[in-house]
């Protein structure tokens, strides 16, 4: 499970290892006395340095998968494979290494803790993670090289997001998932954070699987994953990437 | 340092004033346990010591005139290791220019030979020197060590004389020095301490001897027993064997005068030591519960994100352990700096009426480790505990924002009520979504009423019976004692002194109530059948009548003899000519105080076959007519003592009742302490789970008066209901505490004043109205925005 980035095949090479696998997945949820019914019978493979977006409306069951994908969820039926490492069935202290060691978590509303600043936030990962990158790297990455002392609250939004990714890849992740990074952004800030994301995907060749309900969004992605109704509607691959700059909504 | 180490530090810093009163919470738990248990344990070790040191004997006995060859037969008593006899003598003792009565205890030490039992230490001054040295001036003055305490209340010094009535002649006694001894630790008349109207004077043996015609011979015993003796087997050798030579009282360390009250006071503060912390620490381990799994629930997002980020979940619980154990560590400094202090000021008054040559405040090794063990315990387990549930989360649901709450309508409006207005709807629907929750604030508010009630019950419970043993029972001005009973007509001849409105006669005899293999030694009183000065009243303020032909015993006596009404006992009179009787119990009565049996005088006399005799004279006085009358009571035989009511008000008001309010009044600020922890914490949380909400409420316009109301309102409902809760819970607590502290020798009445409750409900008002205006001015600076964005 060492496999660093840079040894990592080209993206899209035929034949690419699956990063993900997931077969048969689904996910039910007990809400009192009503059964949620989040996800269902969902095949999906992604490999490695892939983009992929997954598009859908409010309760299509987008956050489920990915929450399912990075360990912070356990499905109710299926399998899902990191690698050839089995996440169905793994114990509650492996998929905590899991995530220690592979997933680059970035959030819609960032979690960050707000008595920490930028860089101890940040801090906070490389302090448990075998091979983190230095947290200046990280830091200077996402551009907040200038903020590093602030705290949380001293921060606007697309900053704090931007804390949120550095966080998310100063351990070197092979996988980073982002559930609906620009949801609580503004246009332009929105577009900042993408770029920043693309360009961990690009450099770095970390798998990202970005979850959003923006249609425009979906041009960046190498593929877009519809889903709807816990199911996947329809996948779709792009010709070619936008870049972040170029898109608009 | 840890990134997450410095949350903690920061987290610490931004909860200051939780911080703050969660580990006052803590800190009055363990300075309550620590203060009462650490003064009775330094008292019991300030015994123990001396005891050791001045050979304190086990076993005493009286006789009224016995040769001193007598003393080697008694050494000769199975289980006897040693004895050692001397003269005592009470007499009146007289200090120029004042008229209060003083009653001073002549005790007779060898000179030249060292006495081997109930050795004395010197406190100032010289030590007795051998006949010759400089004893006696050839005018019969006697050189005289004094009993400290008595001492230092009279301002005696080495070099005063006082007068004494020895043998019916004024003798002068020259005081050499102060001495203690383990005999006279407490020292005092009818079981209240009395530094000012009782004094020891350790004299010359030879001079009290040749003043009472006692030259060779003794009147008191003390023995050492051997090990492994039987201290009944003993004490019946030594009765058959002094009973020839008028003996009496053969008795154990648990029947000697100081010992009985050291014994009481240290069991009895055991228990006080051990209920009212254990019940404290309790509901301050309760509290501790309540307030961090909702102070840590309301971290819930953050735990989420750590975990995200692949913190293991022991780290996680760690991590909040440590943020406890912080708080719960400065606690317990807290805790043990103030039982330390507060256990010195203890031990300082106990130092007033028990006498030590050495008695220093402790606080022994394993009462620290078992105070913080319990509070440091409980609160991590109740930290654990909540951290537990948090950490059990699956962190992509506790990430989640929490799903709208189930809300119902509430009990009010399904019953019909209609006219709610919507904001008090709303609290309410709030408060009955989360039931174990809301259930969990009122009764830890309720659990804090409940304690400031305790705490100041024993206030109540000591003006209760201040008010019903010198207001209801004991009528007259002054007890006059006389050194041995007399002709009941002395009653005329004092009806005849000033100011003198009403005499009533009394016989008390020192008997043993025996039955079956039970039996105890008591004071049986004779009184007046109609009597007036002198009335038995029960805990409820009831009088009871003096049966003419049985005896009245008390509750706990006869509970404690297995007897009841109706029964024959044997009593054993202990006193003049020993004899054998058996009566019946004919009443009991649930008094406050001692274990008493009574009986009237006229059948106690027919009983001892005495004639019409008594032993001590109840007296009503005019108003301002008892210093005439005590002066005039000074020319009259056979007195031994006059004993005013005002002065044993005074002994009663100052030390023992002034302890119990002196500890009621640290219990109850321990307990407000708690209270306000209690409230503060509560609001301060219910703010924190709830700021997203209320921003959002600001967002659609309600003013903040109206926000605020809704918070505040949920906080006013809690106390409403906490506070007749809290004083239901306080009276069944004071209950409990009644029932947990009963002993022997006294149970405390269950009387709380008005008082008591208002001031319990004020406490949690008061600290209620100030959590609400923290909470107000917190409202007041939401960040709308803010509160919005950052969902944490």
């Amino acid at each position: 499970m060492s496999t660093r980035p840079s040894d990592l095949p080209p993206r899209q090479a035929p034949g690419a290892q699956a990063v993900f696998r997931a077969r048969g997945l689904g996910k039910t949820y007990q809400t009192g006395a009503v059964a949620v019914r989040a996800l269902h019978d969902v095949d999906l493979d992604i490999v490695r340095g892939e983009f992929v977006v997954l598009l859908g409306a409010s309760g299509s069951g987008k956050s489920t998968l990915l929450n399912i994908l990075g360990g912070l969820d356990v499905p109710s039926t299926g399998e899902v494979w990191f690698a050839d490492h089995r996440l169905t069935g793994a114990s509650e202290a492996a998929l905590t290494d899991y995530r220690r060691e592979h997933v680059g978590f970035v959030f819609q509303f960032y979690n960050l803790i707000p008595s920490l600043t930028v860089r101890e936030n940040v801090a906070l990962v490389t302090d448990i993670a075998p091979h983190p990158m230095p947290i200046d790297e990280a830091i200077d990455l996402v551009g907040l090289t200038p903020r590093q002392h602030h705290f949380p609250a001293q921060l606007s939004g697309g900053e704090q997001q931007r804390v949120a990714i550095a966080r998310a890849i100063v351990k070197r992740p092979e996988v980073l998932l982002c559930d609906e990074p620009t949801g609580a952004l503004d246009y332009q800030t929105g577009k900042r954070v993408l770029e920043v994301i693309a360009r961990i995907n690009a450099e770095l060749g970390t798998t990202a699987v970005v979850i959003t309900h923006n249609a425009a969004i979906a041009a960046m992605a190498d593929r877009v994953v519809y889903l709807g109704d816990g199911t996947i509607q329809r996948v779709e691959r792009n010709a070619h990437r936008v870049s972040p700059s170029e898109l608009s909504w | 340092m840890k990134a997450l180490d410095r949350k903690l530090l920061r987290d610490l810093r931004r909860m200051w004033s939780q911080a703050l009163t969660i580990a006052l919470v803590v800190a009055s738990g363990l300075g309550g346990f620590i203060t009462c248990l650490s003064a009775v344990d330094s008292l019991a070790l300030a015994r123990d010591q001396f005891y050791a040191r001045g050979h304190f004997a086990d076993a005493f006995a009286s006789v009224k005139r016995a040769p001193l060859a007598l003393a080697e037969v008694l050494r000769g008593v199975p289980g006897v290791a040693d004895v050692q006899v001397t003269v005592e003598q009470l007499v009146r003792v007289e200090i120029a220019g004042l008229s209060d009565p003083i009653l001073g205890q002549l005790i007779g030490v060898d000179l030249r030979q060292p006495p081997r039992m109930n050795q004395l230490t010197v406190r100032h001054g010289r030590a007795l020197a051998p006949a010759g040295a400089g004893q006696g001036r050839g005018d019969g003055t006697i050189d005289a060590l004094v009993s400290e305490g008595f001492a230092s209340v009279r301002g005696l010094r080495p070099g005063d004389e006082l007068t004494a009535l020895v043998n019916g002649k004024r003798r002068s006694l020259r005081i050499v020095g102060t001495a203690l001894s383990p005999e006279f630790i407490f020292a005092g008349l009818a079981g209240m301490p009395d530094m000012r109207g009782f004094g020891v004077f350790w004299v010359d043996r030879e001079a009290l001897a040749a003043a009472y015609d006692m030259q060779g011979a003794f009147n008191r015993v003390a023995v050492k027993l051997a090990p492994q003796a039987s201290e009944p087997a003993v004490l019946d050798g030594l009765s058959r064997l002094l009973a020839p030579y008028g003996g009496r009282d053969a008795r154990g360390r648990e029947d000697q005068a100081s010992h009985a009250m050291l014994d009481n006071e240290i069991k009895e503060q055991r228990v006080m030591g051990t209920v009212l912390p254990a019940i404290f620490l309790a509901v301050a381990a309760f509290l501790l519960h309540v307030v961090l799994s909702r102070l840590v629930s309301t971290q819930r997002e953050q735990i989420a994100a750590l975990k995200a980020l692949g913190y293991a979940n022991a780290t996680i619980a760690g991590h909040y352990l440590k943020l406890v154990a912080l708080i719960v560590a400065a606690g317990l400094v807290l805790g043990v700096a103030l039982g330390d202090w507060l256990g010195t000021q203890l031990t300082r008054l106990y130092a007033e009426f028990f006498f030590f040559p050495v008695f220093e405040h402790r606080i022994a090794p394993w009462l620290l480790l078992v105070g913080a063990g319990v509070t440091g315990g409980t609160a991590l387990l109740g930290t654990l505990s909540a951290v537990g549930a948090t950490v059990r989360l699956a962190p992509a649901e506790a990430m989640r924002p929490p799903a709208p709450g189930l809300y119902r309508r509430t009990v009010l409006e399904r019953l019909g009520v209609q006219r709610i207005p919507p904001a008090l709807r709303m609290v309410l629907r709030n408060m009955e979504r989360r039931p174990l929750r809301t259930l969990l604030t009122i009764g830890g508010t309720a659990a804090s009423v409940a304690i400031v009630i305790m705490g100041n019950f024993f206030s109540d419970a000591i003006d209760h019976i201040v008010d019903t043993t010198f207001g209801l029972a004991m009528r007259s001005d002054v007890t006059v004692w006389m050194a041995e009973p007399v002709d009941a007509r002395v009653h005329l001849q004092l009806a005849r002194l000033p100011g003198v409105g009403l005499v009533e006669p009394s016989r008390s005899v020192a008997v043993r109530i025996r039955h079956g293999h039970r039996s105890e030694r008591v004071g049986l009183q004779g009184i007046a059948p109609d009597a007036q000065l002198q009335r038995i009243i029960d805990v409820d303020g009831r009088q009871s009548p003096v049966p003419a032909t049985g005896l009245l015993l008390t509750d706990r006596l006869a509970d404690k003899l297995g007897l009841r009404v109706g029964d024959r006992v044997q009593l054993e009179v202990l006193e003049g000519r020993q004899r054998s009787l058996a009566v019946p119990v004919q009443a009991t009565v649930r008094e406050m105080m001692g274990l008493n049996a009574y009986v009237q005088r006229g059948t106690l006399n027919r009983w001892l076959q005495e004639g019409d005799v008594a032993s001590q004279f109840a007296v009503a006085l005019e108003p301002g007519a008892e210093p005439r009358f005590l002066e005039a009571t000074k020319g009259l035989p056979r007195v031994a003592g006059a004993f005013s009511k005002a002065t044993l008000l005074r002994n009663m008001e100052d030390v023992s009742a002034r302890n119990v309010r002196i500890m009621s009044t640290i219990l109850t600020l321990f307990a407000a302490v708690i209270a306000v922890g209690v409230v503060y914490n509560n609001a301060r949380i219910a703010l924190a789970e709830r700021t997203w909400e209320l921003a959002s409420l600001r967002v659609l316009g309600f003013t903040r008066g109206e926000v605020s109301g809704l918070l505040l309102g949920e906080l006013a409902i809690g106390i409403a209901l906490a506070l007749p809760l809290g004083m239901a819970l306080g009276w069944g607590l004071v209950h409990l505490v009644v029932d947990l502290l009963k002993n022997d020798q006294f149970l405390f009445p269950v009387v709380i004043g008005p008082r008591t409750y208002a001031v319990a409900g004020l406490c949690v008002v008061a600290a209620g109205a100030a959590s609400a205006l923290v909470v107000r001015r917190r409202i007041d600076r939401l960040d709308m925005v803010g509160a919005l964005k950052t969902r944490e």
